[in-house]
């Protein structure tokens, strides 16, 4: 599984929570993922949305999408075309409802990687490519719980398939 | 039996039906989950994807509205009528408007027994630690899951132990410890752990006390906050409900990532400043900060307990001229409780503005969006930017004293002298 795209960093670094990813004033009211996407991260950073391209990665410090357990963030991130998030760790929440729709989230350092950079992701290989600044960049593996809701393209359709949880407990 | 077991370690074994410990991927059968109406219509679109005729248990799901109760615009009254449309469908529980806000309802209509694992589609779920429960809040898909099936799985969490020591002094109350504990610890502290409460101050509280800790152990990123079932707790839960209840307590030997003792007997009543829950200070060190709005209230502090410590705080006093003062008890049965014992009325006279039991303010959906530039002292959990509506206002969490005492001088303000 690769993934290729600009890195965009946000106002805030570590902690950033699922507040500012998609506020409640938009998501307590809009149902449509694709609407909710056009005001991602619009607290913290306003013009974010427009400087948006398809493919992008978000890249963040540590404990990213801590607080509320709105499905609606990494709904709308998935929803505004961002491939997947690199940062150093994530919230327990926010970190299985990503897998559950099918979003990838990457851990790995991300102190060299700055806006713009040209990041390349093989989720297989286990490496992060920073084009950019030709560095390559290990990455955490992926628990094999959460791999295979990523194969299976989220936990619903592994449910349907599988018909309950297939996995080595 | 296994080796020894932590809290969390004890009640995913037995929903597991196996010996699980820390690291462990275990499938659990989980006794009640519920959704509220910031979550739910993601639950039913997910539930209906996942092509099951109906839920495993229509008693041991529920629905909240209370996040934007009564609904404030047309796309909240849209998820309100399909989530109405949904429980007439499948029969399972709905609370709707003015019933109260889940993390009070729940527990207190007698959902949660010791011992239990519940899941929730809210962060705030972790509150039902203070009885016992492994309860931890999850995202709505996870949840659909768990109403299609009744299990989900879990990660067996790490244990924190914290022991909280000392008398808690005058003025200080259990939202000034939780604070203070997620000071230490920082947002990032507990992430992924349960984490256990210990100590003299927490044995000495009551259970209403008890639940402002549990809530905000996701504050500093814990899975859960729970705590042994003494007394109180054991009162408390057959007081509300009728089912069996099966305490647990951890092991003698049970592993731990790590055990801190934090000495309470000399903390002051703290605040959390903008724009983060763990920027915490002494109440006393912002007494120059002006307010133009107090709120009490939500799953944090607006139990009965809590608004009784406000009105001894107002006593006979009017609030600041220049300041709005919004109470909202937690739940109805608060709420009548609350006008029995003359609380409202004191509430009201001293120029509150009484709304009716939900979470709208703390959430930013209606009931109290504070204006651009302005400053908010508020009982509820999380203070990040533009979570009461407003990216340009500003944030400040505390007890229900310091929020009283505020509200009474239009600035932050050390309670300790109105008590």
């Amino acid at each position: 599984m690769t993934y290729r795209g600009k890195a965009r960093r946000l106002a805030v670094n570590d902690n950033l929570n699922t507040d500012y990813v998609i506020s409640g004033r938009y998501k307590f009211k809009i149902q449509d993922p694709k609407e909710l996407a056009k005001h991602i991260f619009e607290d913290i950073c306003p013009d974010f949305p427009s400087r948006l391209k398809k493919g992008d990665f978000i890249v963040a410090g540590e404990n990213f999408g801590c607080g509320s357990s709105r499905e609606q963030a990494p709904q709308s991130i998935k929803a505004a075309g961002i491939s997947a998030v690199i940062a150093k760790s994530y919230a327990r929440i926010f970190y299985r409802n990503a897998f559950n729709i099918g979003l990838a989230l990457i851990e790995c350092n991300t102190d060299t990687i700055e806006e713009g950079d040209s990041i390349e992701v093989d989720l297989t290989k286990g490496k992060l490519v920073n084009k950019t600044k030709k560095d390559t960049l290990r990455i955490k593996p992926i628990p094999s719980v959460m791999m295979t809701l990523l194969k299976d393209g989220g936990v619903i359709e592994h449910f349907r398939k599988n018909g309950g949880f297939r996995f080595a407990t | 039996m296994g080796k020894p077991k932590t809290i969390a370690e004890k009640i995913l074994s037995n929903h597991a039906g196996r010996d699980v410990y820390a690291g462990d991927i275990a499938i659990c059968d989980v006794d009640f989950c519920f959704g509220q109406d910031g979550t739910s219509s993601i639950i039913i679109d997910s539930f209906k994807k996942l092509g099951v005729k109906k839920p495993f248990d229509r008693t041991r799901f529920a629905m909240v509205i209370d996040h934007s109760a009564p609904s404030p615009n047309l796309g909240v009254s849209a998820i309100h009528q399909k989530m109405r449309a949904f429980a007439k469908e499948t029969g399972v529980g709905l609370y709707d408007i003015g019933e109260g806000v889940c993390h009070q309802l729940i527990p207190e209509e007698g959902h949660v027994v010791c011992g239990d694992l519940i899941l929730g589609a809210d962060s705030h779920t972790c509150t039902y630690g203070a009885i016992n429960a492994l309860s931890t809040g999850v995202g709505s898909t996870d949840l659909a899951i768990t109403l299609a099936s009744g299990k989900n799985w879990f990660l067996v969490p790490e244990t924190l132990k914290i022991v909280v020591n000392g008398k808690i002094p005058k003025g200080v109350y259990s939202k000034d410890i939780i604070l203070c504990i997620i000071k230490v610890f920082g947002a990032n502290g507990g992430t992924y752990k349960s984490v256990e409460f210990y100590g003299e101050a927490i044995e000495s509280m009551s259970v209403d006390a008890r639940l402002t800790i549990s809530n905000m152990a996701v504050e500093m990123g814990a899975k859960c906050g729970i705590m042994e079932a003494d007394q109180k707790a054991l009162a408390w839960v057959s007081a509300h409900s009728t089912r069996n209840t099966s305490p647990v307590k951890a092991d003698s030997g049970a592993r731990y990532i790590s055990v801190k003792e934090i000495d309470i007997s000399k903390l002051a009543p703290q605040v959390a400043k903008p724009h983060t829950v763990d920027n915490v200070e002494d109440a006393k060190s912002l007494e120059d900060t002006k307010i133009d709005q107090a709120f009490i209230g939500t799953c944090t502090n607006g139990r009965l307990e809590d608004l009784r410590i406000a009105a001894s705080v107002i006593g006979n006093r009017k609030v600041h001229k220049n300041i709005r003062f919004i109470i909202g008890p937690a739940s109805k049965n608060i709420y009548l409780q609350a006008i029995k014992e003359g609380l409202i009325q004191r509430f009201i006279e001293c120029g509150a503005a009484v709304i009716s039991p939900g979470c709208g303010p703390c959430v930013g959906t209606h009931c109290g969006v504070p204006a651009d530039g302005e400053t908010v002292i508020s009982t509820a959990n999380r203070n990040f930017k533009g979570r009461m509506g407003n990216p340009n206002s500003f944030i400040y969490l505390a007890s229900p004293a310091t929020v009283a005492a505020s509200a009474i001088e239009g600035r932050i303000t050390d309670p300790r002298k109105y008590l």
